[in-house]
């Protein structure tokens, strides 16, 4: 009894260490197989045609520049949506709002973070693109404006859960110094709690932008996927194709070994790459200033 | 120094605080509006032969019966996967793991999983389980690349559940002999469990609306039967809506917005039980 008993521990102990260790093996596995499809594009293309502007696979034209000005500038637009209306509702959320609206409004902001990005796609394509070719007088509704809109929309739930979290986080002293010193309640905001989660407020706001890039079948659907270089400003209002878009288009068509299908890999590789590089930037910004808090209380 | 009046504080206040009020109705005002909006588009198209049925005339009339059964063997496969991993993860870091770099390098590794784009994983997938393995495009395959999705989310939520239980509560099982997994078992994960829970449907709820792992994993555009084996690709709710708006020419537009419907009815419902576990939770706690 004793002994199985201990032989059960010891087996639920190894059990349960190798699920927490899965995390890091299922990263590593999955920078392996990109490398591993996505490298051979070195050889096969050439870094000066892998960085010209023309995006024509069938006549073996690799440029991803132009996939990347599209990615860039669907994301910028969604982060202009997203970070002021995300901040401005985890401000209002966190700081003004009463009690029994807090309770409607962060299920609500929770449920956006839940729509399948295919429905708001859907939607996107059947009403908002239409709406904003007669609204804008424009000759094809399928814009990066429109993918940005939506995408500002898709990145909201993650920048507003983060930087309430934030601001929820900062002590409720600070502000009641600030009212004892005669600050209002919006002086105190700017002037107090916000600085104080500015840290986190930040991360917000990067794993939010990083939601966006990453973003697939919503920008896939509305956003016209013209492989043009998109440089100027009025390129938000034509057709763009993102690298996410691409991948998703193209992949499905591709014969695999084929040098599409290694390129197709190389973006995703590109893909997680900006990610990991977001992620950790995010990252080491809270750990940064968990220790200028540390070096504070010292 | 400049001697402002305190009136024009307070007008300050009261015009910041309307404009930060506007900007969050701003927000959700357009989640509420899309949700009525395809109820009412598409509760014409809802009926026991569109629930039930298979589609015919090239999927532009029937039913999408093989779409929702294929959503629920993908969410089934992905809970398979990915509740006992993920469960399993969150009792290491809240339970056995120490601040080493090994833990940080977890954690780190976490943060990463959930920011990789959907479609990278896909990507991902259909190099390892459909070619590596030779799964092919297949249920399997793509409920392994959507657990692997699912991971951070049940793992960050569970563990927070179970960070959330008093220490208290272990001292004293260990101290009247408890072995540590007795204590995880008959303690821990019983009083961490709804939180556990809302953060298992709230991952499944995401693995059940996405696309782009499933594009090339498992997705079928149209199958005239139901998947037998987990072997078998299958069509799903999120793929076929995104065939039946952007490839299918002439779709009408009622079942489009019928089964946008249903699988917004889908994903709804895993997010209202997931609320309602843990504001239930909550107001039943009394620690």
């Amino acid at each position: 009894m004793e002994k199985s008993l201990s032989w059960r521990e010891f087996a639920i102990t190894r059990l349960i260490k190798a699920s927490g260790y899965s995390a890091i093996l299922f990263v590593a596995l999955i920078f392996f197989f990109l490398v591993r499809e996505g490298f051979p594009t070195f050889g096969e293309v050439g870094a000066s045609s892998l960085l010209s502007i023309r995006w024509y696979p069938i006549e073996d034209y690799f440029g991803i520049l132009p996939l990347i000005t599209g990615s860039l500038i669907v994301t910028i637009g969604a982060g202009l949506i997203a970070v002021p209306f995300g901040i401005g509702t985890a401000i209002y959320i966190s700081e003004i709002a009463p009690r029994w609206m807090r309770e409607i409004l962060k299920p609500l902001v929770e449920l956006l973070g839940g729509l399948p990005s295919v429905v708001l796609g859907f939607l996107g394509f059947l009403v908002l693109s239409p709406f904003l070719r007669a609204f804008l007088n424009l000759p094809t509704g399928l814009t990066a404006l429109t993918g940005s809109l939506l995408l500002g929309g898709i990145a909201v739930p993650t920048v507003v859960s983060v930087a309430e979290d934030a601001l929820d986080a900062v002590p409720r002293a600070y502000r009641e110094g600030a009212w004892a010193l005669g600050a209002t309640r919006w002086q105190t905001i700017w002037r107090v709690t916000l600085p104080a989660a500015r840290s986190g407020v930040l991360t917000a706001i990067m794993l939010g932008v990083g939601r966006a890039i990453g973003e697939t079948m919503t920008v896939m659907m509305v956003t016209g996927n013209a492989p043009v270089l998109a440089l100027k400003l009025g390129s938000l209002f034509s057709p763009v194709r993102t690298m996410t878009a691409t991948i998703a288009a193209e992949m499905g068509e591709v014969a695999s070994g084929s040098v599409h299908y290694h390129v197709l890999f190389f973006i995703g590789m590109l893909l997680f790459l900006i990610s990991l590089g977001v992620n950790i930037a995010a990252s080491s910004v809270v750990f940064r200033a968990k220790k200028r808090a540390e070096r504070i209380l010292s | 120094m400049k001697r402002a009046l305190p009136i024009n504080r307070h007008v300050a206040q009261r015009v910041g605080f309307t404009a930060i009020t506007l900007m969050a109705i701003a927000t959700v005002l357009p989640i509420v509006a899309v949700v009525i909006y395809i109820l009412i588009q598409g509760l014409p198209a809802i009926s026991l032969e569109f629930l039930t049925g298979f589609p015919h005339d090239g999927m532009r009339a029937g039913g999408i019966l093989p779409a929702i059964i294929g959503t629920v063997y993908l969410t089934i496969g992905t809970a398979i996967f990915s509740v006992p991993l993920g469960i399993g993860a969150a009792i290491y870091l809240s339970e056995y793991a120490a601040d080493t770099p090994l833990t940080r390098t977890i954690r780190i590794a976490i943060i990463n999983l959930a920011g990789i784009p959907s479609v990278v994983y896909g990507l991902f997938g259909l190099g390892l389980f459909v070619l590596f393995l030779n799964f092919g495009t297949s249920i399997l395959a793509a409920s392994l690349t959507l657990s692997i999705m699912t991971l951070p989310v049940i793992i960050s939520t569970a563990e927070e559940a179970l960070r959330s239980v008093p220490q208290a509560f272990r001292t004293v099982s260990i101290s009247l002999g408890a072995t540590r997994w007795q204590t995880i078992q008959q303690i821990v994960l019983k009083e961490g469990l709804p939180g556990i829970l809302t953060g298992v449907i709230l991952g499944l709820e995401r693995a059940a609306g996405e696309t782009a792992p499933i594009l090339f994993t498992g997705a079928a555009f149209f199958l005239p039967r139901l998947p037998h084996s987990p072997f078998d690709a299958t069509m799903a709710l999120p793929y076929h809506l995104f065939v039946i708006s952007t490839q299918v020419p002439e779709m009408p537009i009622q079942i489009q917005y019928g089964t946008a419907l249903v699988l917004l009815v889908f994903v709804l419902t895993m997010n209202l039980i997931a609320t309602v576990i843990r504001s239930r939770a909550r107001a039943k706690r009394q620690w």
